[in-house]
């Protein structure tokens, strides 16, 4: 049998869920339930940016649904007044998968954290993002396990002393930007909690992307692993450390250099990339973000640091790529359109005989 | 006896009616004796005869050639009434070489028809398997069987010397020979067959035309050479009033999934994860898409029931199919089913365990690990279908309660049901009843504001509302934490937990069964027999023996083994005796020990092989006896 060819148009992340008649506004998409997080968590301003972010999508808010699994920034799906479920440890990918697949017209979000989606779910984590399935996954990580009062995470650094570590962890931790890009994504973007503008900037391209969409949020967890990504927040050591990235233009950042933006550029050097002054070398040199560029998403998710000398945040990649939920169901309605589904016919089979009376 | 016009040039042929034959076809593994036996059983069923059969195969898809563990063989019983099993013994064996001799001879009953391929009978391969001098050479098989030794892969090339095959080719068709040959002996209809090879090797005409060829000369050696002189006659069973089809347990879960779709007017979502015996729903359902079924091949097998979890939330009929293993992985997201109270299907066709086990093996040792194996209080109604055509209402059934309880439910198949056939009177879709999934559609709140409760439960079945995303006004969340009877919102009140668990219990209990019925033809019997799922056959069997010998047994079979039905307690209470058999080691006798304090003895047996009739009237009779099983 040959495949066939199912010639789907270039959709976007929204299209076919159905748009809200009313204007509606952060307060509609806040439940009734109180917040139990930690005071001063950096999940709130997660969540207070999407709640302020939701309405501008214009969608139903009853044809969005977020699907967690276990731990802290888990329990995000109780505190939207969307549709939502709080599932198990690690498999919300998989159960947003069925969603997805059969329901076109929602608008679906998997929140998890460090421990969820890489340790306990990792596989389901690899698998959506190879399908494509059309989910956004906004993966909070914090570099900890919190809600277990404080064991170290996949992502915790090599050294780190916690509850299971008092003499230092030994593993190596994941890089996430790297595995996803690795798990074949078409969308990887990276966001800080306090970052209100640049958060929602990669939250509003995640929606927009038809397939999965991975965005990594460092997140402050106070009570175990406190000031973790201070360095990222605080005036002139931030920006020396931060690398925005905007497509198209080039990869500048830091103090401002006597030609406008960004006293150091990103290089290539070899197949990786490094870190140099602006001045000392030659604009041609500087590399222009492609988020189409697979090799220089990877690249440059190698630039960040677990210690956060540099940290590059923004859209790594964003590629059109058929999604899984979407040649499935071209797949069904091919087969709907073209044989006349007959549940008799197909009981009786091709070879039956008749006892008569 | 009859005989047949006697013409000049062919030698006398003998025909002798029998009312029931049993055939084992037997060879390597790559001798192609699953797809013998299957054509011979699709002629059978075609011919009118009642039937049942048993596949039997390793778990390695091409054992080593010619050794004992590669033996693969089929077996099937057919008759002119009828029948409950697929027999306890061949009264024909087809032996394709010496593994499938010295592995299956011993079953042959004395006096048997042993049907042997001479030419793989070579010192190379008698040594194999431990053969010191060729059987065929001294008259240790003569003796007790009638023996006729057929150089079946000769006889093949020859008959194919004209098509240009090489060799090796030409005497891969040497199974349809063997099929041939037999067919002839038993009166078997052709053209089912040649139609079915024409279209299997559509892509390759001259392997269609070889295997035909073949086909046909097994047939004509046997209507030409004297050495087999008489042919055997079956006459059609007389089954009930209706249309029949041949299906096997696998394809008739597959149809009633099908039919419960079309029933309930929902998107049937299959989440699975290959593995054996189960796979084969997954590749029947993937073919049907035009009847919306999507079939998602997961990850794993928690993805598999994952994503059938979240296509129900979005209001499909959200299925897994697996087996034993795959329901150890599945545990947790089940446990998540039992406390969102969503419908769900999971299907164990059980196999040989634990752990990897014997994958090709029957069992039915799965029963409390669906019955307890999650944590906490989590029940789940259990349905067990008893023969591979009853799959298809068990199917329905499950779905129903499914819907209808807002529950998963655990069908429990086994590895004999999944691979085994028996002709299926097919029912006429309009007598089908339809399965309404009532969605929620507007707010609930007892207090009359405009919120919804997604835990206010129905009056009578305890069901809560299904609301799915989409609809207006219902938003809400749902979650693996104890929920507050009601609103649903998370709740670790102490009492609200403690009411939860039992309500949940209580729906679970309270859905309605059918009452179990009691085969006791006289009323007298002092012995009841209770089964569950594929004991069905040799239980009844078993017992029309004893009763055959003017002995009285009475036989219940349970579909529900969760809840159990109703009346079953008081049936229990007649008996003076209580027998279970069941393959494994006793666990449904434990659960109707604990729950209704009966002395139910236990009769097992785990050997991957379905209890034989033989045995179980042994026991019927030892029982009846008053000795102790
Ligand atoms: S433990 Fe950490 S991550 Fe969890 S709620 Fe408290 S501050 Fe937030």
């Amino acid at each position: 049998m040959t495949t066939i060819d199912l010639g789907l148009p270039q959709l976007g992340g929204l299209d076919g869920v159905p748009t809200a008649e009313d204007t509606q506004t952060a307060k509609d998409f806040a439940s009734d339930q109180e917040v139990r997080w930690c005071p001063g968590c950096g999940d709130y301003a997660v969540l207070a940016a999407v709640r302020q972010f939701l309405p501008t999508l214009g969608i139903k808010r009853e044809n969005t649904v977020f699907v967690s699994g276990i731990g802290c920034s888990s329990r995000f799906p109780y505190y939207l007044n969307t549709y939502g479920m709080h599932s198990i440890h690690g498999r919300a990918p998989a159960i947003a998968t069925g969603l997805a697949v059969t329901r076109p017209d929602l608008s679906v979000w998997v929140v998890t954290g460090d421990g969820d989606a890489l340790s306990i779910g990792g596989n389901h984590l690899i698998h959506a993002l190879r399908r494509n399935v059309n989910l956004k996954i906004l993966l909070f990580n914090n570099r900890i396990y919190g809600l277990t009062k404080g064991q170290y995470s996949p992502t915790s650094e090599v050294g780190k002393v916690t509850k299971s570590t008092p003499l230092g962890s030994v593993d190596h931790p994941f890089n996430p930007v790297s595995l996803a890009l690795g798990a074949e994504a078409t969308f990887v973007g990276r966001a800080l909690d306090s970052d209100r503008a640049g958060l929602t900037a990669v939250l509003g391209a995640a929606a927009a992307h038809r397939g999965t969409a991975l965005v990594e949020i460092f997140q402050d967890c106070p009570i175990f692993n406190d000031g973790a990504f201070d360095v990222l927040r605080k005036g002139d050591e931030a920006a020396e450390r931060l690398i925005h990235l905007t497509h198209g233009e080039p990869i500048r950042f830091g103090p401002a250099a006597e030609d406008g933006p960004g006293a150091y550029a990103v290089v290539q050097e070899g197949f990786g990339l490094r870190v140099a002054k602006t001045d000392e070398v030659d604009p041609s040199q500087v590399v222009v973000h492609d988020a189409g560029d697979h090799e220089l998403a990877f690249a440059l998710s190698r630039l960040s640091d677990q210690d956060l000398t540099h940290t590059v945040i923004g859209i790594f990649r964003d590629v059109a790529r058929t999604t899984y939920d979407d040649a499935t169901r071209a797949q069904v309605d091919h087969e709907r359109k073209t044989r006349t589904p007959n549940l008799q016919g197909l009981l009786n089979g091709r070879d039956t005989w008749t006892v008569a009376g | 006896m009859t005989s047949s016009d006697t013409a000049v040039d062919q030698p006398t042929e003998q025909v002798i009616k029998k009312d029931r034959v049993v055939i084992r076809f037997a060879g390597d593994s790559g001798d192609g004796m699953q797809l013998t036996g299957d054509r011979f059983t699709s002629a059978t069923a075609a011919f009118g005869n009642d039937l049942s059969t048993l596949p039997n195969f390793p778990a390695e898809i091409r054992a080593p050639a010619g050794t004992l563990p590669g033996v693969s063989s089929f077996q099937l019983h057919f008759a002119n009434y009828d029948i409950l099993t697929p027999g306890d013994r061949p009264d024909v064996l087809v032996a394709m070489n010496p593994a499938a001799l010295k592995a299956n001879v011993a079953d042959l009953p004395a006096g048997g028809v042993l049907v042997v391929n001479t030419d793989e009978f070579t010192k190379r391969n008698l040594t194999k398997v431990g053969y010191a001098a060729d059987p065929l050479q001294d008259d240790t098989l003569t003796e007790q069987y009638q023996v006729h030794p057929v150089a079946m892969a000769t006889l093949t090339r020859g008959a194919l010397a004209g098509t240009g095959l090489s060799k090796k080719d030409a005497e891969r068709s040497k199974n349809m020979f063997a099929l041939g040959l037999l067919s002839w002996m038993y009166h078997r209809p052709h053209e089912g067959t040649e139609r079915f090879l024409r279209e299997k090797f559509a892509r390759r005409p001259d392997i269609a035309e070889a295997n035909i060829l073949a086909f046909r000369a097994g047939h004509a050696y046997g209507e030409t050479t004297e050495a087999f002189a008489v042919t055997y006659e079956v006459a059609p069973a007389r089954l009930d009033v209706g249309t029949y089809r041949q299906i096997t347990g696998n394809t008739a879960l597959s149809y009633g999934i099908i039919a419960a779709g079309q029933l309930s007017g929902l998107p049937v979502f299959l989440g699975s994860y290959p593995i054996t015996p189960a796979s084969d729903i997954l590749h029947e359902l993937s073919k049907h898409k035009a009847f919306g079924v999507t079939t998602f091949q997961a990850e794993d097998e928690i993805s598999g029931v994952g994503s059938a979890l979240g296509a129900a939330f979005g209001g499909a009929l959200g299925v897994t199919t697996t087996s034993g293993p795959g329901v150890a992985l599945k545990s947790e997201t089940i446990g998540l089913a039992v406390t969102l109270e969503l419908p769900l299907l999971i299907i164990d066709v059980q196999r040989g365990g634990p752990s990897t086990g014997l994958p090709t093996k029957t069992e039915q040792a799965d029963l409390l690990q669906a019955m307890f194996g999650r944590n906490g209080e989590a029940p789940v109604p259990i349905i067990a279908p008893r023969s591979p055509a009853d799959c298809f209402d068990a199917a329905l059934e499950a779905v129903r309660i499914a819907v209808t309880y807002r529950t998963p439910v655990m069908l429990l198949s086994d590895g004999s049901l999944a691979n085994g056939s028996e002709p299926w009177k097919v029912p006429s879709v309009d007598t089908l009843t339809s399965i309404d999934p009532g969605f929620a559609t507007e707010p609930n709140a007892p207090d009359g504001t405009d919120e919804f409760w997604p835990y206010l439960r129905d009056s009578d079945t305890l069901a809560r509302p299904w609301a799915v995303p989409g609809t207006k006004g219902l938003e809400h969340r749902i979650g693996g934490l104890e929920k507050a009877d009601g609103r649903g919102s998370i709740s670790y009140d102490p009492d609200n937990h403690d009411r939860m668990v039992r309500l949940r219990a209580a729906k679970i209990d309270g859905i309605r069964v059918p009452d179990v019925t009691v085969d006791d033809p006289s009323g007298d019997a002092e012995l009841l027999v209770v089964g569950w799922g594929s004991t069905f056959g040799p239980i009844g069997a078993g017992a029309r023996r004893v009763r055959a010998l003017g002995r009285e047994v009475a036989t219940a079979h349970l579909r529900h083994l969760n809840p159990l039905p109703a009346n079953l307690g008081d049936v229990l209470a007649r008996y003076r005796t209580v027998v279970v058999p069941e393959m494994n080691l006793g666990q449904l006798s434990m659960l109707l020990r604990a729950r209704y304090l009966v002395d139910a003895k236990s009769y097992t047996k785990v050997s991957g092989l379905p209890f034989k009739a033989e045995e179980l009237q042994d026991l019927f009779l030892r029982l009846l006896d008053g000795v102790q099983p």
